[in-house]
């Protein structure tokens, strides 16, 4: 649901332009699409670090009330059972400084939104969540969240602020050279504040596929944040052309596609991220269709595909078995990485098995396509040894 | 020969009844690197603005259009052969798509020559 009107210009747009005239509106904001080139700046990012400004999502806190008396443990599981009203997760379950990727799912079992949920790592921020959803969805996210939860905690919008992805191989090297050294050693998927350029919030986590933080910044200290990254040689700037392209090498689902209010979880190849606690409990929105597919399987499923031959198969496009539709490809488009066309789709699940044979009809013509399983490009997730 | 431009950035060359026809410079640098494109078969028939050619990049595909009339008597092998940074390399040169015997000569008349489609390029 983008703002009406003409596109919101990001805190750093002026920083951006003096890099790239190729903006695009984008859930309501005008934002960098590409810098050097869609295929350049996507190789840096897998072999280097990638700066992307991803400001238009939706950060927020979601926080008890202030004088609420509840100190560690207690205070996460007051909040994290409000939270859990709306999504699969097991949110009580994380401990401090962990992050978790769920949904809000509907009532029918469809998805609403994907989302990231961490509880902070810092003892006085017991029953505070840091929240990231979706910019596209940000304003339904937040009116659900407030209407399922009135009174009993606050939610505090932090899209004032700046958010900044930085990506890549590389990026341990300058998170910890630019912001703080602890930041080479945290894991993937955790939390943490630091007091740098006023006061971060630091997750390393993202969307590509690479290891990699997002960084919350407050807007005045944002440029100066942008400027000592990209002043590291490892870091060049990326526009949301390539993010587009990593995601989808690493068969990351992207919403409003791959994702909608009538895809379950267990379609979408995400069951992992339910975990056994709500599973038992099955006390959150559409657990009835959602158990169900979870314990026999759904009718269709998503997977990856690939294009035997070089056109790729873009988003809408239908899937064909032996003169049948059986599923519609969802995202689609180029692989760098594996230089020739990748999509994603949902088939129905006798053909979801990888080494299918499917046929993709483009503009008209049948091509045929191999079920290919995800991701594309492994994950190169950083997570310390036990023990450590 | 001049080189006429359509509002779609086709170019089109015509040299005695034979049109070379191709994408426009600014074109090619809008789609950025082109990763697969399609021409059509020889012998095909097209009228003005007909979709004739798809030429996708990373980020989108694009649908090229006949600028003109006619029937397709060549293909660039280039392209068939899937060179297809030629087109980034030289859009309007060694990168072109096809050459089309015209059937109506007159339909150049409506294209804009190379300064009219400069100065529609800068409105963009």
């Amino acid at each position: 649901m983008a703002e009406a009107g003409s596109p919101k210009k990001l805190p750093l747009d002026a920083l951006w332009r003096a890099r790239t005239s190729k903006f695009g509106d984008f859930a309501g904001y005008d934002m960098p699409l590409q810098f050097e080139g869609l295929i350049p700046e996507h190789m840096w990012t897998r072999q280097h670090a990638g700066l992307f400004d991803v400001s238009h999502m939706g950060p927020c806190f979601f926080a008890l009330p202030k004088g609420h008396g509840l100190e560690g443990d207690e205070a996460h599981k007051k909040v994290a059972a409000l939270i859990e009203r709306l999504v699969p997760a097991d949110i009580q379950g994380l401990k401090p400084g962990q992050v978790r990727y769920t949904m809000i799912t509907n009532a029918e079992g469809g998805v609403l939104d994907d989302l990231m949920i961490a509880r902070p790592a810092e003892p006085g921020a017991a029953g505070d969540l840091y929240i990231v959803v979706n910019a596209g969805c940000k304003h339904q996210d937040w009116a659900l969240i407030e209407e399922a939860t009135k009174g009993e905690a606050n939610l505090v919008r932090a899209d004032d602020r700046c958010l900044l992805a930085l990506q890549g191989p590389k990026a341990h090297i300058v998170a910890a050279a630019v912001i703080d050294p602890a930041l080479a050693e945290v894991s993937f998927m955790s939390v943490k504040r630091y007091d740098a350029f006023g006061r971060l919030t630091v997750t390393r986590s993202g969307y590509t596929g690479e290891d990699g933080y997002e960084i919350l910044v407050r807007a005045e200290h944002a440029a100066d944040l942008a400027n000592a990254l990209l002043a590291h040689p490892e870091v060049k700037p990326v526009g949301l052309g390539a993010r587009d392209s990593l995601r989808l090498e690493a068969g990351l689902c992207l919403y409003g596609h791959d994702l909608d209010p009538t895809t379950s979880p267990i379609e979408a190849d995400l069951a992992w991220t339910i975990q056994k606690r709500r599973r038992e409990a099955a006390d959150f929105p559409g657990a009835k269709r959602i158990l169900r597919e979870y314990e026999l399987g759904a009718p269709r499923k998503r997977v990856g595909i690939r294009p035997n031959d070089r056109a790729p198969a873009r988003e809408g496009v239908e899937i064909v078995k032996d003169g049948k539709t059986i599923g519609i490809v969802t995202s689609g488009g180029f692989s760098p990485v594996l230089n020739g066309p990748i999509s994603m789709g949902y088939v129905d699940a006798a053909y979801a098995e990888p080494g299918t044979g499917l046929e993709l009809m483009i503009r008209g013509q049948a091509r045929a396509a191999t079920v290919t399983p995800l991701p594309f490009v492994p994950h190169n997730y950083y997570r310390p040894k036990k023990g450590d | 020969m001049t080189t006429r431009y359509t509002k779609d950035h086709e170019w089109v060359r015509l040299d005695g009844d034979v049109a070379t026809i191709g994408i426009s410079t600014y074109a090619a640098e809008q789609l950025g690197d082109v990763v697969y494109a399609e021409l059509p078969a020889v012998g095909k028939s097209y009228a003005q603005g007909d979709d004739m050619a798809v030429v996708e990049s990373a980020k989108t595909a694009s649908d090229v259009y006949a600028p003109i009339s006619g029937e397709i008597v060549e293909t660039n092998s280039e392209i068939t052969g899937e060179n297809w940074p030629i087109i980034n390399e030289a859009p309007e040169a060694a990168g072109w798509f096809v050459k089309l015997k015209v059937s109506d000569k007159a339909e150049l008349d409506a294209l804009m020559d190379e300064a009219a489609y400069a100065d529609y390029v800068k409105g963009l």
